[in-house]
């Protein structure tokens, strides 16, 4: 024992922040060869979970320490489903034993680390937690008293609170609690997950300061950080810094010249020795302003006048840089994993098939996939080099992920390296090997688990690389099929994304398991003659639960989906389209209304998918998913089949007595149907003969009948109005109970998902469909007739009101009641999400006449904050 | 086939103003059904009963027609001495017809055209949407005033059949219900002692065989020119509310006007609805407030549906966007209540939402801290079937929640303090609101589940004065009173007497608990330590009062609740219960009748 204790602290200092890989190597043989009851333990740490799986601690920080919490909690249904769908539904990669029996046949390995915290919260602290759960880890949660419910607190075998203030500073983010709590728990590893401390160098060092006294054995064990060194987080966290390693390691970077331009012809000289097209830009700008591109010689000539001209006015500084212009770059990043290997002493490195990541909203990743359909074999091969040799220079240990962008012409620049497990790291781990179903896959936590242990990467992974025979330097972990992720964020599209917050009034997940079926005629890249059809497979990583309250505080994350075809990236978009319309969340805004209609995007579905791809496909922001008229027409038969179900099942004791008015005597299976409520769109739909019941195709026939025009010159309109067409429409196979929430259509042998959300009094049901909700009117001709009377009611008008745009705390009022203000002027200030938000005047000479809500109280969004005096406009 | 179902499309294409647009649908139907029914205007005399249930057709042929009709009254009136006996029955069965088809257009296409062009229905079309098709008849469609004063009698047109008020019966979701819907454009709909009597017949008669009574009012009020005969009319309907109320459920939908005494008859009845923009209720108008207080008010603004149904005055129950809206509702809403106080006509729905259906979502619904809101609707639409409820009253005192809905295809009426508003306290508002709820439940046997999330009566000289004790002590009495089954749950909050008032074990509770975040007691902690320690050591004492106090295991140890539950397993256990209830028996002392204090 007293040789491990000293091997794990010798192994520990040697983890300072200048070391050489040499001696990195050297010490790592050292700890892992002396280490023959390192396994023992490790393995009696197994039995101890499942036999302590009873009595779990809690803890609860209060303003003077942390105290142990007795809970006298019920049992959460949660947690055993988890538990119970964890078993079950997701394979381990490789069991425990199988790992210690082979690794110590050969060399006797450092024992795996027996309990770990989880300095993080939601679906990445629950995602640590399976991970480690599987390998027999024990793991501590921690918490802020706003979390005490979640499920990552539930899950873990300890959790401490850290405190009653919701405030990540005060929780999340305080390295003393943090470290407080790692003692207390004895926790032998610390995994920081991504955001939050993740790539705090300060609290890495502090962590790996801890020593932990071992009551037992008076052994001393000294705390791992899981994740890298603290010299690798400190060098690469710097912008700068981590250019210039990487420049150094022959990696390639943006080229530019690293100074101020100082004429033209300065200009055109290194333009032509970076190559077009080149981008001048002025040295203090921002915005747009100041730049240009320049593909040509007269263009730089004409562009360094031009932004020469724009920057000395808008910025009243006129240096000019120039640099290579990355013309629609496509944001692709490789996976690494690192760690010493404890046989050879080397440093394994293994890079994954890269992750695309282009679909971006101001910089936050919105969809990730891999591999790229833009990059070429060959490029991924160059880029893994170079990967290689940068990882090499810096001693990386543990996992990490190099960003580049990649022009349309391959050629890619190095952007930073993130030295901590990414939000999208599913993706990888979900085609790696074998790919997910096989359960041959990478386990990126568990392989971080490994390494911190010194245990190095898992023999089985190592493995796993690609032999194709010519550059075993550029070679990739084998993959199988294609994986895309979706992050589910609780904000809302339709308000710029604006984060929203309140309770998952209903939360379910779909299906693990999602039957793609398709055409070959549709297929973008199956060129199978037949009908192919195939299985997707769904995986969720959540921090949600059913009722879950959605703060301000914290990151609005609920959910990552993401779907893998072993077929194709086609079926694995289709897979991920089908999941997200059976993904029922109400009570919350999110963003799936949003992403769904990016998987519609036919550039999205072709491969092109430029960083600029939401600026590009949304100028004006998202209003809700697009229907094309033959969509309306299905969506409008699957409507009045949902309706008939509906009616069917609650007057089955009728006898038929149901139905609207319909006086007009029509059959009883014409209907109306109206998209958006009572004055939308609407359509007579009647069956088709040869209707057959449930399970059977459907057809009706559907006309979108008129607008309704204004009552009073309707005698004229009345000639232009056209007969519409009517439209055929046929559902191969329509499934819909209603007591679910979903519908299950099947139009041209390709499936799709419908929410049904029930209904209000007059009978608008709410549907989903594509992710964007639309309210449906079912009506009897008779009633449609009779409602083109009726006037649509005007809106609310809150001119004359202010509105808090988003959930979150009135900090001040910047006016009285009765100050008559400017337009633009300042008015109040709300926070939400940490970020002061400036609310300003939309009228001008107003005079206020009531200030509404209390300075500290919270707001719900379109909250009443201001209210101006009526007319007091000249 | 293809022709006809085009020329279907083409009728709705079009864009129908007026009646026309409807008879075309009619007369399309009638030749893509040429094998059930003979052509409506050949019928015109044969069968009534047809011009009844389809008074769109009718209409169309009496318009084609109506020259022809002319004629022939001439004919009867200037050979009327010496036609031949079947000549004047055949005159007769011709007069009739064309009184029947008067009856049907009420006051005439410009007066319909009118009240489209205000975005509103005419007391024919109304009926049309609010039964089930073709299930309507009418009664005393003949009816005619009696009045000569004024002129009223001095023109054959100026006696209109069916006096400003269509009345019958039909059927709503198969279930019948009778209805009287107010015909503006007859006389403004003004009632006179005819139009009364009509009303007064099928209320009579509705009470006779326990069916509800739905009145469609669109009324100018009563007809001066007959007087006292017309507030006689008032009176007797107002007696026969009060006749039927407890018996027969009795909505009011205000659809027009409804001005003076008339506003009493929905008063008295059990639900009033009102539509946006198109409706008003009010003792006095606008021009006498000006007169009598100097106040220059709208119509909209002194009795719209947004002073009744807005949250200001409490008197209407709800409020829909337009005419087509609100008898949608009130299809929906009569498919929820009972036919009578008879309990066999308690409506059962089949069961399509497993009454054992776990709702995890309750579990984390509830925030900790007590002073954090949340939604109670949240909470009550996870527990009824298909989260699907009939609110009354959704913008009035929203700090009390009173909805219908269904457990296991049953109606329960549903009281839930809402967290959301004033933090969920009673008030004057809130307590006459559940107060008349629980009474219309009781008096109709629909079981009341009661959600209890109550920090207590809201303070202040606002509510003193305004008789919180007198009001509060409504909804204590309707509690107490109530005899049928009553569930209640206690989802965090219960503080002193309004813990008492919610339906406790105390007021005769049938199944009474409490979620494991309660806290029953007779303040929160802060203010209990500041009585009990006078300040002292307030933040040791507040978290030793709280851990002690400030759940609900004091009063389950007592049997005030009868178990402390897991919120997930709500929806089952009341299911159970109310399964269980369904046979219960109370009996009640004799006596006149109680003294609630109004």
């Amino acid at each position: 024992m007293k040789s491990m204790a000293l091997s794990s602290s010798s192994r520990s200092s040697s983890r300072s922040c200048h070391r050489s890989a040499l001696s990195r190597a050297l010490f790592g043989i050292g700890g892992g060869g002396s280490n023959v009851d390192g396994v023992v333990v490790g393995s009696s740490s197994g039995v101890n979970i499942k036999s302590s799986g009873g009595g779990r601690h809690r803890y609860f920080h209060h303003s003077s320490g942390i105290y142990p919490l007795r809970r006298t909690s019920f049992p959460t249904d949660h947690g055993s489903s988890f538990l119970a769908s964890s078993s079950s539904s997701s394979i381990a990669p490789f069991s425990t034993a199988s790992t210690s029996t082979s690794s110590s046949s050969s060399v006797s390995l450092p024992p795996p680390l027996r309990k770990i915290l989880i300095a993080n919260r939601g679906e990445i602290a629950i995602r640590i937690i399976k991970s480690a759960r599987e390998h027999g880890i024990q793991t501590v949660a921690i918490y802020s008293s706003a979390d005490a419910r979640s499920p990552h607190v539930t899950l873990a075998d300890e959790a401490v609170c850290l405190g009653p203030n919701p405030a990540s500073s005060a929780s999340y983010l305080d390295i003393d609690k943090v470290c407080e709590a790692v003692r207390m728990t004895h926790s032998e590893g610390v995994h920081p997950g991504y955001g939050f401390l993740s790539e705090n160098c300060k609290f890495a060092e502090r962590i790996e300061s801890i020593v932990l006294d071992n009551t037992e054995s008076s052994e001393k064990r000294k705390v791992k950080f899981i994740g890298p060194s603290t010299h690798a987080i400190q060098s690469l966290g710097d912008k700068i810094q981590s250019k210039l390693i990487a420049a150094s390691a022959n990696v390639s970077t943006v080229p530019g010249y690293n100074g101020v331009v100082t004429s033209p012809s300065h200009a055109l000289e290194i333009a032509h020795d970076i190559g077009y097209p080149v981008m001048i830009k002025a040295s203090a700008g921002g915005g747009g302003k100041g730049m240009r591109i320049c593909y040509t010689d007269e263009e730089v000539n004409e562009g360094y006048r031009l932004s020469k001209a724009e920057s000395a006015s808008f910025f009243g500084d006129d240096r000019l840089l120039v640099e290579k212009y990355v013309e629609d770059p496509h944001h692709i990043e490789i996976q690494v994993l690192a760690g010493t290997n404890p046989t050879t002493g080397q440093l394994d490195i293994l890079c994954f098939a890269e992750r695309e990541c282009s679909i971006q909203r101001r910089n936050q990743k919105v969809i990730e996939e891999s591999p790229s359909p833009h990059l070429l074999p060959s490029t991924r091969r160059e880029m893994i080099r170079q990967v290689k040799s940068l990882v090499r220079a810096v001693g990386y240990e543990s996992a990490g992920t190099v960003e580049f962008l990649v022009d349309a012409h391959q050629n890619f620049y190095f952007l930073e390296m993130n030295t901590r497990l990414q939000v999208e790291h599913p993706v990888t781990e979900m085609i790696s090997g074998s790919g997910y179903p096989t359960g041959q896959y990478v386990d990126l936590v568990y392989g971080m688990l490994e390494v911190a242990a010194g245990r190095g990467i898992p023999r089985e992974y190592l493995d796993m690389v690609e032999d194709n025979g010519e550059n075993e330097e550029g070679a990739n972990v084998r993959y199988t099929g294609h994986a895309i992720e979706a992050r589910v964020y609780a904000e809302d599209p339709y308000r710029g994304f604006l984060p929203s917050t309140g309770p998952l009034v209903k939360y379910v997940e779909p299906p693990s398991l999602i039957h793609v079926k398709e055409d070959a005629s549709s297929s973008a890249d199956g060129g199978s003659s037949s009908t192919s059809s195939s299985l997707c497979n769904i995986r969720i990583d959540s921090g949600a639960i059913p009722g879950a309250i959605i703060t301000t505080h914290y990151d609005p994350i609920i959910s990552k989906i993401i779907s893998y075809s072993p077929i194709s990236r086609h079926h694995a978009i289709r897979g991920l389209g089908m999941a997200l319309d059976q993904y029922i969340m109400r009570g919350v805004q999110h963003n799936i209304p949003f992403v769904r209609d990016v998987l519609r995007n036919d550039d999205f579905v072709k491969g092109i998918t430029p960083t600029g791809f939401i600026g590009q496909h949304y100028p004006e922001g998202f209003h809700g998913a697009v229907l094309s008229e033959t969509e309306k027409s299905e969506l409008v038969v699957m409507v009045r089949e949902i309706d008939r179900r509906r009616k069917e099942a609650a007057h089955a004791r009728d006898g038929g007595g149901g139905g609207g008015g319909g006086g007009g005597g029509g059959r009883e299976d014409d209907v109306v149907v109206c998209l958006g409520g009572m004055f939308g769109d609407a359509y007579l739909v009647r069956s088709t003969p040869g209707n057959s019941t449930a399970g059977g195709s459907i057809s009706a026939s559907v006309t979108k009948l008129p607008k309704r025009v204004d009552d009073g010159d309707d005698e004229k309109k009345e000639e232009d109005v056209n007969v519409v067409d009517s439209q055929l429409v046929e559902l191969s196979a329509f499934e819909y109970k209603p007591s679910s929430a979903l519908a299950i259509v099947e139009i041209a042998g390709e499936s799709r998902a419908l929410q049904v959300h029930g209904d209000d009094e007059i009978g608008t049901l709410t549907l989903t469909m594509y992710g964007s909700d639309v309210d449906v009117l079912v009506m009897s001709p008779t009633e449609y007739q009779l409602s083109c009377h009726m006037h649509e009611l005007a809106p609310p008008d809150f001119g004359n009101y202010v509105l808090s745009p988003m959930p979150g705390t009135l900090i001040s009022f910047a006016v009285k009641e009765g100050d008559v203000v400017e337009l633009g002027q300042e008015l109040c200030v709300v926070e939400a999400m940490k970020m002061q938000n400036i609310i300003r005047s939309h009228k001008a000479g107003a005079k206020v006449g009531k200030l509404h809500g209390k300075v500290g109280a919270s707001l719900r969004a379109d909250e009443i904050l201001v209210e101006f005096e009526k007319n007091v406009e000249p | 086939m293809m022709i006809m179902a085009m020329m279907a499309h083409h009728s709705l294409l079009r864009k129908p103003t007026t009646l026309i647009g409807l008879c075309n649908v009619a007369k399309v139907s009638a030749i893509r059904s040429t094998s059930l029914a003979a052509a409506p205007s050949s019928s015109a005399s044969a069968a009534s009963s047809s011009a009844m249930r389809m008074p769109a057709m009718k209409l169309k042929s009496s318009f084609s027609t109506t020259t022809h009709h002319i004629v022939y009254q001439d004919e009867a009136s200037t050979h009327a001495t010496i036609t031949h006996p079947s000549t004047i029955k055949r005159t007769f069965r011709d007069r009739l017809s064309v009184t029947k088809e008067q009856s049907l257009l009420g006051g005439g296409m410009k007066r319909i055209q009118k009240q489209h062009d205000k975005g509103s229905l005419t007391a024919r079309e109304r009926i049309e949407l609010l039964f089930d098709t073709n299930s309507f008849r009418e009664v005393d469609a003949l009816v005619t005033h009696r009045c000569h004063d004024f002129g009223m009698s001095s023109t054959p047109d100026s006696i209109m059949p069916g006096d400003g008020v269509v009345v019958g019966h039909g059927l709503i979701h198969g279930r019948r219900v009778y209805c009287f819907a107010q015909d503006f454009t007859v006389y403004g709909g003004s009632l006179g002692e005819a139009h009364a009597k009509k009303i007064g017949k099928i209320m009579d008669m509705a009470l006779r065989v326990g069916a509800p009574v739905i009145g469609l009012n669109d009324s100018g009020g009563a007809r001066i020119q007959e007087g006292a005969d017309s507030l006689a009319g008032y009176a007797d309907i107002f007696q026969r509310n009060v006749d039927a109320s407890g018996v027969i459920p009795q909505i009011s939908v205000v659809m027009g006007p409804c001005a003076g005494g008339a506003v009493y008859s929905p008063a008295m009845t059990d639900f009033i609805f009102m539509i946006e923009n198109t409706s008003y209720m009010f003792v006095t108008g606008p021009e006498v407030v000006k007169t009598v207080t100097n106040e220059t008010v709208t119509k909209e603004e002194l009795g719209g549906a947004s002073v009744h149904a807005g949250g200001k005055s409490g008197v209407a129950h709800g409020s829909y966007p337009n005419d087509v809206a609100a008898l949608r509702a009130m299809r929906t809403l009569l498919e929820l209540l009972p036919s009578s106080n008879d309990a066999s006509t308690l409506p059962v729905r089949p069961v399509t939402d497993d009454p054992n259906r776990s709702v995890p979502a309750l579990n984390q619904l509830v925030p900790d801290d007590p002073n954090m809101p949340y939604d109670m609707k949240d909470i009550i639409r996870e527990v009824l079937d298909h989260g699907s409820m009939f609110e009354i009253m959704p913008e009035n005192a929203k700090n009390i929640v009173t909805a219908f809905g269904r457990m296991e295809g049953r109606t329960v009426g549903v009281v839930g303090n809402n967290p959301m508003v004033l933090a969920g306290c009673l008030d004057i508002g809130a307590s006459t609101k559940a107060a008349r709820f629980v009474r219309f439940c009781d008096c109709f046997n629909i079981p009341i589940v009661t959600f209890v999330d109550v920090p207590g009566f809201l303070p202040g000289t606002g509510q003193e004065h305004g008789g919180i004790i007198r009001h509060g002590a409504k909804l204590l009495f309707a509690y107490a009173q109530a005899t049928v089954p009553k569930i209640t749950v206690i989802s965090r909050k219960a503080y002193g007497g309004a813990y008492d008032v919610m339906s406790s074990k105390h007021l005769k509770g049938d199944a009474n608990y409490a979620w494991p975040g309660a806290e029953i007691a007779v303040m929160g902690a802060k203010g209990a330590v500041e009585i009990i320690f006078r300040g002292q050591d307030v933040e040791r004492n507040t978290a030793e009062y709280t851990e002690r106090f400030a759940n609900p295991m004091v009063a389950a140890q007592r049997g005030y609740i009868d178990d402390v539950i897991e919120p997930s397993e709500t929806r089952r256990i009341i299911c159970d219960d109310l399964r269980l209830l369904r046979t219960k028996k109370m009996d009640t002392i004799p006596r006149k009748h109680s003294n609630i204090p109004l």
